[in-house]
């Protein structure tokens, strides 16, 4: 495959208008377009150079275009967003972009659910709820997460805006990044790793002086864990623990 | 409660609305994590080590359920946000006091789940009324769309937070005064069934990655030996 054609220049407060947008832009998520209107809305401010500006008839083709349905990661949108731009920028024929269309959620979805959502936010919240068992102090256990989170969050963000804006309709070669190929299993083993020294070290930092209970609440907690696993996909977790905190409270109030 | 009770909430409501919008519109930062959350609410009423105690509690149970496209999850921010205030303002030694804040926490986060799929029913019937004046590729309907979703979002956050708090504080209040479960064993309750919820959700995560498995039993290991202050 041919080396694309080298990005042209995007002024730095059109691309500071779409790195804002993209922040909002599962803000009228809905059932029907999903990402949809979001993927327009932050395109925008990229359209508004075709020619004829807003009320010319590229700009409302395109604007047409991009506002019908469109699933993907909300990070990883950005990707998409950049290409996008680029191609609409180029005047890439409206054919192509639609494939482009239909055949970038797939990927941008799963990469970014497997990377984010069952990778990096599980490990996140495993380093702040071990800095808690540590003794480390509100403020600094708040830090540490959103720092540590938002680190890979806007870098995704603006990574991908970048990516999808140098390589055009072309920027599967991105998606071919390390960090988002192997990424997800090397994150996954840091978050067993980091959640398993977490989970019996934050419990006893809110059990606080009655660790004589320890022993009642590791069996428990085995019990449950099990129980829990055994109905996954029937049962969700938060729902049993729901019922079970309200027989707590009732038999305790009721004793 | 009181109007001037009423009142005092608007802090905490408003300090809902933000961080519910964070779950899904706008950033997406983490910020409305219960780690976070509880700990912001405990801050506003001068308890944020109280607030974080809380917010350790509900995150673990925030492990089991991650924003998913179009999957179905509780709406963790004015959860977050109610637990985190209830129990960061009961005094501390308490009796079942966060056995309550939990379990108002955990209600609260299932009827707020429940406002967010109402939310994406009503942002589709909303887009569908511009439908006409998007497909002629009007700007400005995209925008006025996109704000409208977010400033619906922001209502729906604050009123959860603020309806909760108002049916929740008192019935917190009952609780605490009725019961005599000692401190400690409302915190192991509470311990105990999050860990259960968060253990599981780890294993969720990492069973489908080879050998990370291995990793995780690592782990327990060195936690456990921290635990028991072996290590």
């Amino acid at each position: 495959m041919n080396a694309p054609a080298p990005a042209p220049p995007l002024p730095l407060r059109v691309r500071a208008a779409m790195l804002l947008r993209l922040f909002a832009i599962q803000g009228v998520w809905n059932y029907e377009t999903m990402l949809g209107n979001g993927i327009a809305f932050a395109l925008e401010p990229a359209l508004v150079r075709l020619p004829g500006g807003r009320k010319g008839d590229a700009y409302k083709r395109a604007m047409a275009r991009h506002s019908g349905y469109f699933n993907a990661h909300p990070y990883l949108a950005a990707v998409a967003v950049g290409a996008l731009a680029r191609a609409e920028l180029d005047g890439v024929p409206e054919a192509q972009i639609e494939r482009f269309r239909v055949a970038a959620p797939g990927p941008l979805g799963s990469v970014g659910d497997r990377l984010v959502w069952a990778g990096w936010v599980p490990l996140c919240s495993a380093i702040a709820l071990l800095a808690f068992g540590l003794g480390m102090s509100p403020a600094g256990v708040v830090l540490l997460f959103l720092g540590v989170y938002n680190v890979l969050h806007i870098g995704l963000r603006v990574w991908g805006l970048h990516a999808g804006w140098s390589h055009g309709l072309r920027v599967a070669q991105a998606l071919g990044n390390p960090v988002l190929r192997q990424g997800p299993a090397h994150v996954a083993r840091a978050t067993a790793l980091v959640a398993g020294i977490a989970l019996p070290v934050a419990a006893t930092g809110i059990i606080g002086p009655g660790r004589v209970l320890l022993g009642s609440v590791l069996a428990a907690v085995a019990a449950g864990a099990v129980l829990i696993t055994l109905l996954h996909g029937r049962f969700e977790g938060w729902r049993l623990a729901t019922l079970a905190l309200a027989a707590f409270v009732l038999y305790a109030m009721v004793r | 409660m009181t109007p001037l009770e009423f009142l005092a909430l608007a802090p905490l409501a408003v300090l809902g609305a933000v961080l519910a919008l964070d779950v899904v519109s706008f950033p997406q930062a983490m910020v409305s994590r219960p780690i976070v959350a509880a700990t912001l609410s405990g801050a506003l009423i001068g308890q944020p080590g109280r607030g974080l105690a809380m917010g350790v509690a509900l995150e673990f149970f925030a492990l089991e359920s991650m924003p998913f496209g179009a999957s179905r999850y509780p709406e963790w921010g004015s959860a977050s946000v109610v637990g985190g205030a209830l129990f960061a303002q009961s005094a501390d030694g308490t009796a079942a006091a966060m056995t309550g804040a939990a379990l108002a926490a955990l209600i609260t986060a299932g009827i707020g789940g429940s406002s967010m799929v109402a939310l994406r029913r009503w942002n589709a019937m909303w887009a569908r009324k511009q439908q006409a004046r998007i497909a002629r590729g009007s700007g400005s309907a995209v925008v006025a769309l996109q704000l409208g979703g977010m400033s619906s979002d922001l209502i729906r956050g604050g009123l959860v937070t603020l309806l909760a708090l108002t049916v929740f504080a008192p019935l917190h209040r009952a609780i605490t005064a009725t019961t005599e479960v000692p401190p400690t064993v409302s915190r192991a309750a509470v311990v105990a069934v999050a860990s259960a919820v968060g253990l599981a959700a780890v294993w969720k995560v990492v069973r489908t990655t080879a050998g990370a498995r291995w990793y995780l039993l690592g782990g327990l290991a060195i936690g456990f030996g921290i635990a028991a202050g072996l290590l």
